[in-house]
């Protein structure tokens, strides 16, 4: 074994070293803290989605035994705490006062001594309603006569809730004026939920003694939430500690404050005990953060001979009753503009416009870095049309107008720089790995053949955009999105690493000890990852976005070779060597040229706090916060092929092979669960999720029941393979991984179904693609 | 899961338990599998004052062939009947439903019985037991009643159950000569209720005609369906495709789905078409076999 594998740094498929805890049955969740005198709240929700609150009357709830505490909307404007911000800087009521704006909305919460009791009186409180009518269609939603959702906001008049442009208008206008051929393609990317398999919920403890708050909290920013909690609590920030212990999935869903949070802290500083709310399983699917629901009108400008010119949509997001997207705050339609994808185009231009619904808010990027995946989403089944409107083989359109590896960094139409990029390797891998000519026979065979069963072959090629990002362009309320890690070398040569990003399964514990391991040269076994403990841990913005490798993982790389530095003074001392005449390999520095005159890390460790040299600071341990110099841009592409029964319209995935890039792979088999992971959540959304709203605005997909997530039986066999193409400008060329599937798949599948009826005209079918639809579609297309 | 609260009482013998139900009547609710009950518990949409615990009632889950038939406990788990040699034997179509049925935790636990008394109008037993001619075994604290499946089911949820009675045993009268049956069901994913599910049941006589021809339909109506125009068009007839494509037209027209988020009426009936058309040629097949 050589010494590079015993260290086993970047590029090991390290076993991940949470998993011992998990497989144990060990793992602590919110759920799994329980204090002394602890307290339980339930939430009331609204069943209606558009009502005047007239009166509440809580006074059955507080009389019935075990009952703590009831607290109103109105108890809390007296704290000035029936209201707050929300990540994109509107507001959000934490308790509702004036009228119930969606389904499920927070109207009063009871705390008592046990859940149950606590449920029981929920069912004790009478709210006196008059109900409104609700709007649920975006569009409606803009039309002048539609009834105004926030009329308590000031100068707002009607149901928008932004506006927001991107890229050149002229010179896209002009590129399609020019065009020989235009493709348009209308398609709503429905709204999904993350359903993370732990809910939100939190434990709040304040100290009546000492006034300090310690939060326990479903949480994948909790340096950012601490920050928040201070600026709407008024709670001195040193007196506030958010602890976000193991967290079961987050995917987004837990970037945001939820009200929970808000009431369950401000009802234990007022009773003086710790208070637990954990949501159920429906009061998640309704109230907190969905996802994409953006309505797109693409158009492509393109030669005749396949040239694509431009890219122009009008793009109509549904965010429900608050704007509580999670996203930069320069970004209304977050990265949206990066719909060029992978392709050379002159111009590209981006109209957004929002829509306030009578909808759960929360707009999350659910494992998506901003709304990058409806982007990918549309470019990739524009492609996929165009190619049908020009005759020409999808792969072939695609291969004709890829950025090329020569172009990188390529600056693209609406300013993004893209990094580094290989697009034609990735695809031609991808397409032999599938037997693509030998699909595309069969499927003429088949045809020829006129039976039930019909096959389809989807190609994505999805260009992303993560890393989050340069402070001078990225924010969350202000909050620049840099990221942090702290390192301590203890003297016999062990490690703690603490950064400001947070795990919700990743892996971080394992990743980031083996950036350590390949820049210090302590095996990953020996180094612990610290995250989740704001009191514990350096600031940071947290981990959504795939931005810990972008951001936290590069603060790693670069803390721990500032100590590799220290270190080299400190083995200069040891070696009675002059610091030039060392050169580092692996784990320990070496006389150049006597490379059995060394000293290793641990040996260096133990000096620095033992026998450091004259004038040089004890100790061997640092910090540093690292501002990305751009984003990072991981691609990649997949083929899917899939059976189309004609008789029902079922289909059912038989290849899917996914080419990824993402660069750098610290772990490969991590990678590779994120992306089987991603494929998995990608097939969910094209073929089953859905949270829908009858015309009376009540959810429709508010358990499992009705919110289809993939099971094992479902889930498609995924054959994945990898080209690295190594970021420039990351420490150690890495790019994220986390989201790449999710973004990129969808448009795979979706591609696949609609290639499999494409010579009987259909041209789309929009998600989630149910074998009603296709059913639906092959009817219109007069089959 | 915070249900609201209820008495709970688990007795040891049916009697104990007709006498519990004839006491509390609506008030009461049996609980045998729990795959339906205690979900609507935990929504609080159901809120019993009594709970009926049958699971601790022994020999109630037995399956066994007597009397030319099929006699099946209603306490017997969907998984058990998945994996009964002698319900593959004597009912297919029996056997061919099972495993459909929602995922393996509910197949470990539900019940058949549960399932039929539950009547939801997408549950998959109603079909099968409308297909293949079963009696239901119903007994209260005054007596027992049977009740042929085609006439149990009253609508969405309801039965021919009065709240003091059981459901304790089917009974499906097993074939006389070459026989087939076979379910299918379209689903949006495994575990999911029926979009629509088509149970056939086919009975061959000694010319290799169509003796008796059965089938039910899984949620294409406010309660399990029997396919009466296309059974009576099959009786006696030569099983041709011909003969299985106009059964599906006739099944398709005589069901009354609802356009929901699992698919539009027109598209139910189409599929009904196409299963039963598939389902009958797969009964046969099966029965040529036999």
């Amino acid at each position: 074994m050589s010494e590079g594998t015993r260290i086993c740094g970047i590029g090991h498929s390290v076993k991940r070293k949470e998993d011992d805890r998990f497989i144990r049955g060990r793992g602590r969740y919110v759920e799994d803290v329980n204090l002394p005198r602890m307290l339980h709240m339930a939430l009331l929700r609204s069943p209606l989605a558009h009502a005047r609150i007239n009166a509440i009357d809580a006074s059955a709830a507080q009389a019935h035994p075990g009952v703590v505490a009831v607290v109103t909307g109105k108890d809390l404007e007296a704290h000035k705490l029936a209201w707050m911000p929300t990540l994109s800087g509107d507001t959000q009521a934490v308790l509702a006062t004036d009228k119930v704006r969606f389904q499920g909305q927070e109207v009063a919460a009871v705390i008592a001594e046990d859940p149950y009791v606590a449920r029981d009186a929920l069912e004790l409180i009478a709210v006196d309603y008059d109900p409104l009518p609700a709007v649920v269609d975006p569009f409606q939603a803009l039309a002048p006569e539609a009834p105004l959702i926030r009329d308590e906001k000031e100068g707002q008049a009607d149901n928008c809730c932004y506006r927001w442009q991107a890229g050149d208008k002229e010179a896209t206008d002009r590129a399609f004026a020019a065009a020989e051929v235009v493709v348009k393609l209308k398609t709503h990317y429905p709204r999904c939920h993350p359903a993370p398999l732990e809910t939100c919920g939190c434990v709040a403890d304040v100290d009546p003694a000492t006034g300090k708050a310690t939060i326990y909290m479903t949480s994948q920013a909790p340096h950012a939430h601490r920050t928040l909690f201070a600026l709407v609590a008024g709670l001195p920030e040193h007196n506030i500690q958010i602890i976000s212990p193991d967290v079961g999935g987050g995917f987004g869903n837990k970037v945001p404050i939820y009200p929970g949070y808000v009431v369950a802290t401000a009802a234990s500083l007022l009773l003086g005990r710790p208070v637990k709310w954990i949501e159920s399983r429906t009061e998640n699917l309704i109230s907190t953060g969905f996802a994409r629901d953006y309505h797109m009108e693409g158009e492509l400008a393109l030669d005749r001979d396949g040239t694509m010119r431009a890219v122009r949509v009008k793009l109509t997001s549904d965010n429900g009753a608050f704007f509580a997207d999670a996203q930069p705050t320069k970004f209304k339609a977050g990265l949206f503009h990066i719909v060029t994808g992978s392709y050379d185009l002159k111009a590209a231009h981006v109209e957004a416009t929002g829509a306030y619904t009578n909808k759960a808010p929360g707009g999350v990027a659910y494992r998506c870095s901003f709304r990058v995946t409806e982007a990918s989403f549309l470019i990739e089944r524009l492609v996929q049309n165009a190619a049908y409107e020009l005759g020409m083989d999808p792969a072939e359109l695609r291969r004709k107008n890829f950025i090329r590896a020569d172009q990188f960094p390529y600056r693209s139409a609406t300013g993004f720089v893209y990094d580094s990029g290989d697009y034609h390797r990735a695809l031609d891998l991808a397409l032999d790995k599938v037997g693509y000519a030998a699909l595309r026979e069969e499927q003429e065979r088949l045809r020829r053949e006129g039976g039930d069963k019909l096959l389809g072959i989807g190609i994505a090629s999805f260009t992303e955009v993560v890393g989050a990002g340069p402070a001078k362009d990225y924010d969350i309320a202000g909050l620049k999105m840099f990221d942090s890690a702290e390192l301590r070398v203890h003297p016999t040569g062990k490690a703690i690493l603490k950064i400001g990003v947070q795990t919700q399964g990743q892996g971080h514990e394992t990743t980031f000890a083996q950036i350590v391991a390949g820049e210090l040269g302590i095996p990953p076994e020996d180094v612990l990852v610290q995250h989740g403990d704001t009191d514990n841990t350096p600031y940071g913005l947290g981990t959504y976005a795939s931005r810990s490798t972008p951001t936290a993982g590069a603060a790693t790389a670069v803390v721990a070779r500032k100590l590799r530095d220290k270190g080299r003074k400190i083995a200069a001392h040891l070696l009675e060597a002059a610091e030039e005449d060392l050169e580092w390999h692996e784990d320990r520095f070496r006389v150049k040229g006597v490379p059995e005159k060394s000293v290793t890390i641990q040996d260096v460790a133990f000096a620095a706090y033992t026998n450091p040299p004259e004038g040089l600071e004890a100790g061997l341990e640092g910090v540093h916060y690292y501002d990305p110099p751009n984003m990072t841009y991981p691609f990649g592409s997949y083929v899917v092929a899939v059976e189309v029964d004609r008789g029902t319209g079922e289909w059912k995935v038989r290849r899917m092979v996914a080419v990824d890039d993402c660069g750098v792979r610290i772990n490969p088999m991590i990678v590779e669960g994120q992306i089987h992971g991603g494929l998995t959540e990608g097939y969910g959304i094209a073929a089953m999720e859905l949270i829908t709203f009858d015309e009376d605005g009540n959810c429709i997909g508010s358990s499992f029941m009705d919110y289809l997530l993939p099971t094992a039986w479902e889930t498609p066999k995924f054959e994945t393979y990898a080209t690295v193409t190594p970021s420039p400008h990351h420490p150690i060329g890495a790019k994220g991984v986390g989201e790449s599937a999710t973004v990129g798949s969808p448009a795979a599948y979706v591609n696949a179904v609609i290639d499999a009826l494409a010579h009987l005209g259909v041209r789309n079918i929009d998600m989630p693609v149910t074998s009603a639809k296709v059913w639906e579609a092959l009817q219109r297309a007069g089959v | 899961m915070y249900p609201p609260p209820f008495d709970y009482q688990a007795p040891d013998s049916l009697e104990e338990a007709l006498a519990i139900l004839a006491e509390h009547g609506y008030e009461a609710k049996a609980l045998a599998g729990g795959q339906s009950l205690i979900p609507l518990l935990k929504l609080r949409f159901a809120a019993p004052a009594v709970l009926v615990d049958l699971g601790r009632i022994p020999g109630l889950d037995g399956v066994e062939a007597a009397d030319g038939e099929l006699r099946i406990g209603a306490l017997a788990r969907h998984n058990q009947l998945a994996a009964s040699p002698l319900v593959a034997e004597r009912c297919p179509a029996a056997s061919a439903a099972a495993p459909q049925i929602a995922d393996p935790l509910v197949r470990n636990l539900g019940t058949l019985g549960g399932s039929l008394a539950h009547a939801d109008p997408a549950g998959d037993w109603g079909s099968v037991m409308i297909a293949c001619g079963a009696q239901l075994v119903l007994a209260s604290a005054g007596g027992r009643r049977t009740v042929p499946a085609t006439e149990f089911f009253r609508g969405v949820f309801d039965t021919a159950l009065e709240p003091t009675e059981l459901l304790t045993e089917v009974r499906i009268p097993s074939p006389r000569g070459p026989a087939g049956g076979t379910y299918l069901k379209l689903e949006r994913k495994v575990g999911d209720f029926a979009t629509v599910g088509v149970a056939v049941s086919l009975e061959l006589d000694g010319a290799g005609r169509i003796a008796r021809a059965g089938i039910g339909l899984t949620a294409v109506g406010p309660q399990n369906l029997r396919a009466a125009a296309a059974e009576e068009a099959l009786a006696g007839a030569e099983p041709t495709a011909e003969a299985f494509a106009e059964a599906g037209r006739l099944a398709a027209g005589g069901c009354e789905p609802a356009s929901d988020v699992r698919g539009s009426a027109e598209y139910k009936r189409h599929v009904v078409e196409v299963y039963v058309r598939r389902g009958l040629a797969r009964a046969l097949e099966i029965a040529r076999r036999s």
